[in-house]
């Protein structure tokens, strides 16, 4: 209950020990309402949370624009967290209540009862052909699959197929933008930014839904 | 140059500066001062030179919002109520430890804010002097003097028992 001293200890200062004790309720309502004021001053730039599913803890993060990230485990949460400072804005708070929607969202859809993803999307992560890859995923739909060739020609770059691939790796929005149900020609299922399992669990859930 | 996310900040410096706001401003006004250095800490952030001692920052922006609390009251700080009638629990949190707060409120400012600066935060004197100005020594004697105070004062509760 009672933090003990953590802060470096100076050699005959014997400060009483209640100057150290911190309460951790204290802490975590401070957290909070600093959650609250840093968004009524429009400065909590990025809110992130994690969130517990079938392939694995996910990291979720979102500008005030829309869902910003979403980041399988193996791709190193802190690291992610890291290129979001760095790309967008080092202001970011754990806040969980600015996901509270996505996080429904995605865990209606693993326990089969969502289809469709209905929150705004932030894609300042993607640009130029990326970002027109990543629009034409999103017509992909729920359990039907598209392959890597088909993806190249519907973007009007027929001979692109790599940079296809490349562009659903790099999805920085997976699940949600579905760059799961890209797969090869041959029928297997490629690469997947979560790992080949994650994306035969996700297919594997969607043919069986539908 | 990378910066980490500010949640990391709060993580490592969170209790540090409710320490230093609790032993400058006292348990009642400490949690307002955390969070006005927070906010303002989160709003400055993106602008804070690389390679810049993050610690020492936010205890200088919590100095500045501690003495808004202190002129904004217009008077030195006052511990909460008074102390109890005979000893309190044994081993509750330090903010009801109320003759703890009202020795270290009973301490020259200068001395009490280098005494949380350097002792509670662990910054170096040199820089607690850059936020109090004066010189390097004078803050050193000033912690100094304010330990020596609060060992002759403050009688830990349950002290000579247990």
């Amino acid at each position: 209950m009672i933090t003990r001293p953590t802060a470096p200890q100076h050699p005959g200062s014997e400060l009483p020990a209640g100057l150290y004790d911190t309460d951790p309720e204290a802490l975590s309502r401070l957290r909070e309402s600093l959650i609250g004021a840093a968004t009524s001053a429009g400065i909590l730039d990025i809110a992130y949370r994690t969130l517990d599913t079938p392939v694995g803890t996910l990291l979720l993060a979102a500008t005030d624009a829309g869902v910003v990230r979403v980041a399988y485990e193996r791709e190193d949460h802190d690291r992610v967290l890291l290129r979001l400072a760095e790309r967008v804005s080092p202001r970011i708070l754990l806040a969980p209540g600015r996901l509270d929607a996505i996080a429904r969202q995605v865990s209606e859809y693993f326990a089969g009862a969502r289809t469709v993803f209905d929150v705004p999307l932030d894609f300042r992560l993607s640009g130029g052909f990326r970002l027109g890859v990543l629009e034409h995923l999103r017509t992909i739909r729920y359990g039907t699959t598209e392959s890597y060739t088909q993806v190249a020609v519907a973007t009007g770059r027929p001979r692109a197929v790599r940079a296809v691939g490349t562009a659903c790796a790099s999805n920085p929005l997976p699940i949600v933008v579905p760059c799961h149900r890209v797969v090869r020609s041959d029928g297997t299922a490629g690469g997947y930014i979560g790992g080949p399992q994650a994306k035969a669990a996700l297919l594997e859930r969607e043919s069986a839904h539908v | 140059m990378t910066r980490e996310p500010f949640e990391r900040v709060v993580d490592r410096h969170g209790v540090c500066v409710l320490r230093v706001c609790r032993a400058v401003l006292g348990p009642d006004d400490a949690e307002d001062a955390w969070s006005e250095t927070f906010l303002a800490a989160l709003r400055a952030y993106p602008d804070l030179p690389a390679g810049a001692n993050v610690q020492a920052w936010l205890v200088t922006i919590a100095h500045r919002k501690a003495i808004d609390v202190i002129r904004s009251r217009g008077r030195t700080p006052v511990p909460t109520g008074q102390p109890p009638d005979g000893p309190s629990a044994v081993g509750v949190p330090g903010a009801s430890d109320h003759q703890l707060w009202a020795d270290v409120a009973a301490l020259p400012d200068r001395q009490r804010q280098a005494v949380a600066y350097h002792y509670l935060a662990g910054l170096p004197h040199k820089d607690v002097a850059a936020i109090l100005g004066g010189s390097t020594d004078a803050v050193r004697r000033a912690a100094a003097d304010g330990i020596r105070t609060l060992r002759r004062t403050y009688l830990p509760l349950g002290s000579g028992g247990t």
